[in-house]
């Protein structure tokens, strides 16, 4: 990534304005994410219902970086590593806003579950550990962006299929159950729901990576078996 | 991406340039490609109008400028004792950062050029004008009024008229040395557009400042910095990822 400032000092400005925005709206996803892994644990309506209301304000932040980069793009025509800094963050708000649509779902889940008393279940599936896992994603791959280290962003990739496993053993295990006991399917069900959210935000996470090893070496690894 | 065997228009080896003391081209190793657009950009003074200036030898107009190193058009040297120079000129047209009609109507501004190379009767002259002006998409304006003198035409129109009368002699290369400096946006648009279908018959080089245009206009662009050529790439390399820091701080407007 260039060092260098621009001769415009406006243009670097603007482009700080924009990248510390990233890092805002990344860090309400990430408090999302918490949040609504603790309503889950701690059996938490209130926290549930602070998450649903939160998400607009995940929505604001996807529109205003947006309208951010559309400005810059008008007035900068920026090249090189500054054009692929602004699309890339136009790419990485829309896996942001994502994952908080995703963090809105399992809320709604958490809701659901509640409503009914099904609390076996939960103690017996390793959502928490999946959720947080989930969160650490985020957390670096915000992080990766704010340094730029491609090698990182490489790390983060390579761990998504961790948490893509994990997810399916939790399938299998909520499968068993159901199998066993039908009255558990409707929660089960919410459960599975749950599950493919918060690997549906490990998926988020792994492509905001992507694009920052765009950003950085300029190749579009997208969609590539090894990430190479 | 698709890789295309390319056909060498003008190559040149180890070019070097002085205007008297001044060393203003540093070892100059470029292949420029046939039938495409090629764009030279750089600061002022990094070397970029005086490489254009190279390849119809237009530098000997003035004294104490000489060239070392070789320049090959289709392969041959252009600096090679048997060269006409005005062949060689009517092979690589020029044409200017301001719009230079000559003092004439805007048919003779064509034809003048013409003349002195070929004999036409009066009828194929004609042909050759109206052809000419459609060329440089310029003769539905002019057509009604060809015996009006070429100044009286706008900036732009002038400047098309320019690239009409190069044309008119059926060159192999055209070097445009900033053609739209002084134009107004629609009149560039119109200049980028002729480009854009010139480049079927020809080889275009052009030396511009906006690298928006560069970016535009060009198949292939070459940044040029204190004389030097840094980096020479498919456009689209140069401006999404250039391999050359160098090229990187100037075309995103850095301090380096």
């Amino acid at each position: 990534m260039n060092e260098n400032i621009h001769l415009s000092t406006q243009f670097d400005a603007d482009l700080e304005r924009l990248r510390s925005k990233v890092h805002e709206m990344g860090g309400l996803v990430e408090k999302q994410i918490n949040m609504v892994t603790k309503a889950y644990v701690e059996n938490n309506i209130e926290a549930v219902l602070d998450v649903l209301e939160n998400d607009s304000e995940v929505n604001a932040f996807e529109k205003s970086i947006d309208n951010d980069c559309i400005h810059i793009i008008a007035k900068r025509q920026p090249t090189a590593s500054d054009l692929r800094l602004v699309m890339s963050i136009s790419k990485m708000v829309t896996e942001l806003e994502r994952s908080g649509d995703e963090v809105k779902k399992m809320a709604k889940s958490i809701r659901r579950i509640q409503e009914r008393d099904l609390t076996v279940l939960k103690a017996t599936t390793d959502v928490r550990h999946l959720a947080q896992a989930a969160s650490e994603q985020i957390r670096s791959a915000l992080d990766t962006f704010a340094r730029l280290d491609p090698e990182e962003a490489r790390v983060i990739i390579e761990k998504d299929d961790a948490l893509d496993m994990e997810f399916k053993s939790i399938i299998r295990q909520l499968i068993t159950y159901m199998m066993e006991d039908p009255r558990t399917i409707t929660t089960a069900l919410d459960i599975i729901t749950m599950a493919r959210a918060i690997e549906r935000v490990g998926d988020h996470a792994k492509n905001i990576a992507e694009q920052v090893i765009y950003i950085v070496e300029g190749r579009d690894i997208r969609h590539l078996a090894n990430g190479n | 991406m698709t890789t295309e065997i390319l056909q060498s228009k003008i190559k040149t080896n180890h070019l070097d340039f002085y205007y008297g003391k001044f060393h203003a081209l540093k070892n100059v190793n470029l292949d420029i490609p046939a039938s495409k657009v090629t764009a030279f950009i750089g600061p002022s003074g990094c070397g970029k109008s005086t490489l254009l200036r190279t390849f119809n030898r237009m530098y000997e107009l003035y004294p104490k400028q000489r060239v070392e190193g070789k320049i090959l058009l289709d392969g041959k040297d252009i600096h090679d004792k048997g060269q006409d120079i005005n062949l060689l000129r009517a092979k690589v047209g020029m044409v200017f950062q301001k719009p230079t009609p000559f003092p004439m109507s805007i048919y003779d501004n064509i034809a003048f050029g013409v003349k002195l190379y070929e004999s036409l009767s009066k009828r194929d002259m004609e042909e050759r004008v109206e052809w000419a002006l459609k060329k440089a998409a310029l003769w539905s304006e002019v057509k009604d009024k060809l015996n009006q003198s070429g100044s009286s035409l706008s900036g732009g129109q002038q400047q098309r008229l320019c690239i009409a009368r190069c044309v008119a002699v059926k060159p192999n290369v055209l070097l445009l040395d900033e053609p739209c400096s002084a134009l107004d946006p629609i009149s560039t648009a119109r200049v980028e557009e002729l480009i854009h279908e010139l480049k079927k018959d020809y080889t275009i080089v052009i030396v511009t400042h906006n690298m928006q245009q560069a970016a535009r206009v060009s198949d292939y662009t070459a940044y040029m910095y204190l004389g030097e050529l840094i980096e020479f790439n498919n456009t689209n390399d140069i401006f999404i990822k250039p391999s050359d820091k160098r090229t990187e701080d100037y075309i995103t407007g850095r301090i380096s």
